[in-house]
């Protein structure tokens, strides 16, 4: 395995939960093609967040899809705990997919059924797949899923339009955990929501994380929210992930120009330093690309989409960040 | 808030309160607020949704849905109360012609079946009275000026060709075309990604500079506001509850609210540390609300607040805070250490060697 994966040493001591291997998607109209993800190539390890960042249209979302096996790959491999999931599988893979990666949606109020009630939404995934013995445990685990998140038993009865963003983002991470999944996809689940319950739900999540030793694979277009949560960051332009790096190391070595101009483009709480600040606009033209780039590994754990002669650009680039950090 | 002393005031809110029938229940939306715009400043108004903060901008331009009405106050707007208004083609007069509005989602704006040159010559020749050759070549200017590349053959075509942050500068100079005094921008770049939000931005603070209108910026991200903002007003359940210029609010915050919403900032997270939430929800707006709206979410509420709803309370001639934790006689009370220092940190955060640091 070559790119990005990394170092021998570093994948003997984590283990691989989701693998995506050189995969493409491409979604044809008519004639046309076009070729919404390029050679995404990374790992996903166990127990980490992992998370996917870039501009609407830039294929992260399709990447999701293509691991539930909503989109289909036109190349490539995914894997789940060491199992081909893409293309033609069996039904009882189908099913072993489903039950074992649930995503979270950006809106929850499209993502519920309107017409069903909480308790039923909740337990959707159960009846599914047979996943209670009796009423009454299927009730104690909705119970458990409701009280997990923060809701109340007798939230049960109501309906989705009956409680607020938040509350509704509540209802979809209970029923994502009632399938006691081993990977969650959350496609920009705070996105929807005001300020003052984003930090509720991001709590919550992270609480789960430790509590139930969940994977995460985290969707989002503003570095801010993902350098609190994630542990490693994938930067994704255009249907091709740019730079790949540990949450700490990307914000402070940020290679690749786009990761840089997504950084300076956070908007900052602060009047004097946002006035100040100057516009860095990402120009894609300027970029090399030619039919040997690839995500290159700089440092350990560190890839950047490059051609192999841009290699001494990228160490000096890096050289000079750990140099003004040393002068300090 | 309410001081006059010598400044241009373009538009003056006072006692404004907005109240909604929905089915056989009263909301009340804007309880009693009572504002000046000053002419040429940039307003943002922050607050989450269900705040009020645009059903109070609509009040300006008569845009209340109907089952909406202003029950009490004046907005007053060169030397005429707003309120008093009830005929369409007195708003005419005012809407979009004086007070124009950008609003969130530039698809829904646009019309989908009509090109983008109709859009802007249709607003010119009806506002300005030109000629239809006279209203494509005005048409074609301000395309130009809100930075659409080739405006000469982009002019045909249909919104669905152009991109997210293209369709918003199309909204811009839409909302331009007829010279407003005040362009109201109501969450202008909540929909587009970053980058081009930065881009938005800076093009709206380009034109206001060049046009010389005042800016209203209505929007739930800190963020965005410490970068427009002359003054900032947050909202909290229909009523004003903190006032003031955008450093007293950002570097002096004195409402809990206030001090809440910098809080829980991802921006100032720390790894691995849990993020400072805001607990509980809002409170309906439906029932009355007694005391301080939101003492029930208040870490630091007094007794007073559930009974009393606090004054407001000078800071400074220009900060003010509706909050009893002003008052003479409240404990005195630090503010978290989250906002706490908050441009020192912030500084760190982005001078060479910091997480957001420059790099180049």
């Amino acid at each position: 395995m070559s790119g990005n994966k990394n170092t021998a040493a570093e994948n003997r001591e984590k283990e691989v939960l989701v693998s995506v291997e050189h995969v493409d998607v491409t979604f044809t109209n008519g004639r046309k093609k076009f070729r919404a993800v390029t050679d995404a190539n990374f790992d996903i390890y166990k127990g980490e967040t992992f998370a996917l960042v870039g501009e609407s249209g830039s294929g992260k979302t399709t990447i999701a899809r293509a691991i539930i096996r909503l989109n289909d790959t036109s190349a490539g491999d995914i894997k789940f705990m060491g199992k081909k999931i893409n293309g033609k599988i069996s039904k009882e893979d189908k099913q072993w997919v489903v039950r074992n990666i649930q995503m979270i949606f950006q809106d929850p109020a499209a993502s519920l059924n309107e017409r069903a009630t909480i308790d039923y939404c909740i337990s959707e995934g159960l009846y599914n797949f047979n996943l209670f013995k009796d009423e009454a445990e299927r009730q104690q685990k909705v119970d458990w899923a409701l009280q997990q998140v923060g809701l109340l038993p007798e939230h049960k009865s109501r309906y989705p339009h009956e409680f607020s963003g938040g509350q509704r983002q509540r209802v979809g991470i209970a029923r994502a955990l009632i399938m006691e999944p081993k990977f969650i996809i959350a496609d920009e689940p705070i996105s929807a929501l005001d300020v003052s319950i984003r930090a509720q739900v991001l709590n919550l999540m992270n609480k789960f994380k430790l509590e139930r030793d969940l994977t995460y694979m985290f969707i989002a277009h503003d570095l801010s929210v993902v350098r609190y949560f994630a542990d490693r960051i994938a930067v994704i332009h255009h249907g091709r992930i740019v730079e790949i790096a540990p949450s700490i190391e990307l914000f402070r070595y940020p290679l690749h120009p786009y990761t840089n101009s997504l950084l300076q483009a956070v908007p900052m709480p602060d009047p004097q330093i946002e006035k100040a600040k100057k516009l860095v606009v990402y120009d894609s033209s300027q970029e090399l690309i030619t039919e040997n780039s690839k995500l290159t590994e700089v440092r350990p754990g560190h890839f950047v989409y490059m051609d192999p002669s841009e290699m001494e650009k990228y160490q000096n680039k890096l050289a000079a960040m750990q140099a003004t950090e040393i002068a300090e | 808030m309410t001081e006059t002393n010598n400044k241009n005031l373009i538009l003056s809110v006072k006692d404004l309160e907005v109240k909604f029938k929905v089915r056989d229940r009263v909301l009340t939306a804007i309880r009693n607020i009572s504002m000046d715009f000053e002419e040429g400043k940039v307003v943002a108004i922050v607050g989450e949704s269900g705040s009020g903060k645009s059903v109070f901008t609509k009040t300006f331009t008569g845009m209340l849905e109907v089952n909406g009405e202003i029950s009490n106050g004046t907005i007053m707007f060169e030397g005429q109360d707003l309120t008093k208004i009830t005929k369409d083609s007195e708003w005419e007069k005012i809407r979009g012609k004086k007070i124009a509005t950008v609003f969130q989602d530039p698809m829904t704006s646009l019309n989908p079946v009509k090109t983008i040159g109709d859009q802007i010559s249709e607003v010119i020749i009806k506002h300005q009275g030109k000629s239809k050759q006279e209203a494509k070549e005005l048409a074609i200017q301000l395309m130009g000026k809100v930075g659409i590349v080739d405006p000469e053959n982009r002019f045909d075509e249909y919104p669905f060709m152009y991109s997210g942050g293209m369709r918003q500068r199309i909204v811009i100079a839409i909302a331009l075309a007829c010279r407003p005094r005040i362009l109201i921008c109501d969450e202008p770049t909540t929909a587009l990604d970053v980058t081009i939000q930065a881009q938005i931005i800076r093009l709206i603070k380009d034109l206001a500079e060049e046009y010389g209108f005042t800016t209203i910026y209505i929007t739930h991200d800190l963020g965005v506001v410490a970068n427009v903002a002359d003054v900032v007003a947050v909202m909290y359940a229909g009523q004003i509850i903190e006032y003031g210029g955008v450093e007293e609010v950002f570097y002096d915050a004195r409402h809990p609210y206030t001090w809440g919403l910098l809080s829980s900032l991802p921006q100032l997270g720390e790894k691995g540390e849990e993020l400072f939430a805001i607990r509980g929800t809002p409170p309906s707006l439906f029932e009355k609300v007694k005391g301080d709206a939101f003492a029930p979410r208040n870490n630091y509420a007094l007794k007073i607040d559930y009974e009393q709803e606090p004054p407001f309370f000078k800071v400074t001639d220009t900060h003010y805070a509706k909050t009893w934790l002003l008052d003479p006689r409240a404990p005195k009370v630090e503010p978290p250490a989250a906002v706490k220092n908050l441009h020192e940190r912030m500084t760190a955060l982005t001078s060479k060697g910091g997480i957001y640091g420059e790099r180049e």
